[in-house]
């Protein structure tokens, strides 16, 4: 337990340096949010007051409330917070759990990828991590056809996107990064989210994969107001017919785009799942104090 | 009817009638994507172990097993009669679906015995039985360095290697799960 927090304090530590010598503000957004991300395979915890009242929904990430801190001015911003997800239980899944998400105004996704190799290797190193050396930059890139072709010896249409993800989960994935961490690249735009489209037509989104799991999920951000209600609109359209809940549209984030975001680049990156692979560990619950099962 | 989130070590369901035990799972879910539960099943009849891959929240017919722990009576031709400790009902096995079971029983020993759809499927011995000597080469005094152990022959036709030092009538500790010698028993 000591041993634990200790690996997670001086994680913090050293990502908080990281990020200061870089020059980026330490920010907060709340837990309780108005709406949670609307991506169909997304589920999050609503919250009622003492009458019944939806009052909002746990944040599945922090991304609207920062992306309108940078609408607001804010260049480079990073954030350590509570990420929170319903329905997804695992050895590398909790319902809540330790996201870092950083935003940088007027860079790429290019520059983020960057900001990833470096944090991740610093983090590594600073804790005297067995993976250190395999940490260290460039790593690898692979476009998503790439990675099928390699892996699976077939490119998926996104369009079958149940057949997509099985064969994704069953024989991509669990090939990736298997001694150094691989970068993947142009996804297909029907998953683009809130990523803007590369000039290729794919999803200008990475994912960042070390020994078969998903590390990060980053993104050169999405600026056009009109198109980000366009897909929040699908979102709730493909919620509804599947009989979800449909979460409600943040109207002052869609403003915040209206009034201006800069061309940005974005990353979301599980704290948890990069200490349970800085330590060796066999899952994310080991490197957490209070998993939901010892609750 | 059950349904993925059911899935831990152990859950045993059918597939195209064919009873499977969960040996390993885990939930795996793509950034931006459907969830799933990949699993690693054993074919409760054949003993054969599988991957396969469930949608998150797919739903499964839950196989219709059921462990009892039963004792062992007496053979019966081809067959060896057990009873239920509790129900005192009885039920009788053929060698062959024994196999290598066969080799642990004596009257009094308890076996778990699986039922498919009422049908047995599967025997689990104790994980130790102690069985006498019936047949083994006297010991060679001084030959302690090459040869460190013989074949000896059980009780029950089991066959085993032990240590030089065992004899006809002494009484062994066998590890079923190994069918392999443990230690000799005192008395």
């Amino acid at each position: 337990m000591l041993q634990v927090l200790r690996l997670r304090a001086k994680a913090m530590e050293a990502v908080r340096q990281f990020f200061a010598e870089r020059d980026f503000i330490e920010v907060e957004t709340p837990a309780i949010v108005p709406s949670p991300g609307l991506d169909f395979h997304l589920s999050a915890f609503e919250v009622r007051d003492s009458e019944g009242a939806t009052v909002g929904w746990l944040a599945t990430s922090p991304e609207y409330q920062m992306k309108r801190l940078l609408s607001g001015g804010a260049e480079r911003i990073f954030q350590l917070c509570r990420s929170y997800r319903a329905d997804e239980q695992g050895r590398h899944h909790e319902r809540e759990f330790t996201m870092l998400e950083w935003y940088r105004a007027h860079a790429s996704s290019e520059a983020i990828i960057r900001d990833t190799e470096g944090l991740v290797a610093q983090v590594a190193k600073t804790l005297g991590s067995p993976e250190a050396a395999a940490l260290c930059p460039p790593w690898d890139r692979i476009t998503v056809n790439e990675a099928f072709d390699r892996h699976a010896g077939q490119v998926i249409d996104a369009d079958d996107e149940e057949l997509f993800f099985r064969v994704w989960a069953e024989r991509v994935q669990p090939q990736l990064g298997g001694e150094r961490p691989v970068v993947v690249t142009d996804w297909p735009a029907s998953m683009a989210s809130l990523a803007k489209l590369n000039e290729n037509g794919t999803a200008d989104r990475f994912e960042a994969f070390f020994r078969g799991i998903e590390l990060c999920n980053g993104f050169g951000e999405l600026t056009d107001a009109r198109e980000q209600r366009r897909r929040f609109e699908l979102n709730q359209a493909a919620r509804s017919q599947a009989g979800l809940p449909v979460y409600p549209i943040d109207e002052r984030f869609l403003q915040a785009l209206e009034r201006g975001m800069p061309e940005s680049g974005g990353n979301a990156l599980g704290v948890d799942r990069l200490l349970m692979l800085l330590t060796g560990a066999s899952s994310i619950q080991s490197v957490m104090p209070f998993p939901a099962e010892e609750l | 009817m059950a349904d993925t989130s059911d899935i831990k070590k152990g859950f045993k369901m059918l597939i195209d009638g064919v009873p499977f035990a969960v040996v390993d799972h885990q939930f795996v879910k793509p950034g931006k994507g459907q969830a799933f539960i990949r699993t690693r099943i054993k074919n409760m009849i054949t003993g054969a172990v599988i991957d396969r891959t469930f949608k998150s929240g797919e739903k499964l017919d839950q196989a219709d097993t059921e462990e009892r722990t039963m004792q062992y009576l007496y053979p019966e031709g081809d067959s060896r009669v057990f009873m239920d400790t509790r129900s005192y009902e009885q039920l009788s096995l053929t060698n062959e679906q024994l196999g290598e079971n066969a080799l642990y029983l004596l009257d009094g020993t308890e076996v778990d015995i699986m039922l498919f759809e009422g049908r047995p499927i599967g025997v689990t011995p104790p994980t130790f039985v102690e069985l006498v000597v019936t047949e083994t080469e006297p010991g060679f005094k001084g030959d302690t360095s090459s040869n460190t152990t013989k074949p000896a022959t059980l009780e029950t036709g089991l066959q085993v290697n032990v240590p030089l030092f065992v004899n006809t009538g002494d009484k062994l500790k066998i590890d079923t799960r190994t069918a392999s010698y443990v230690e000799r028993v005192k008395g």
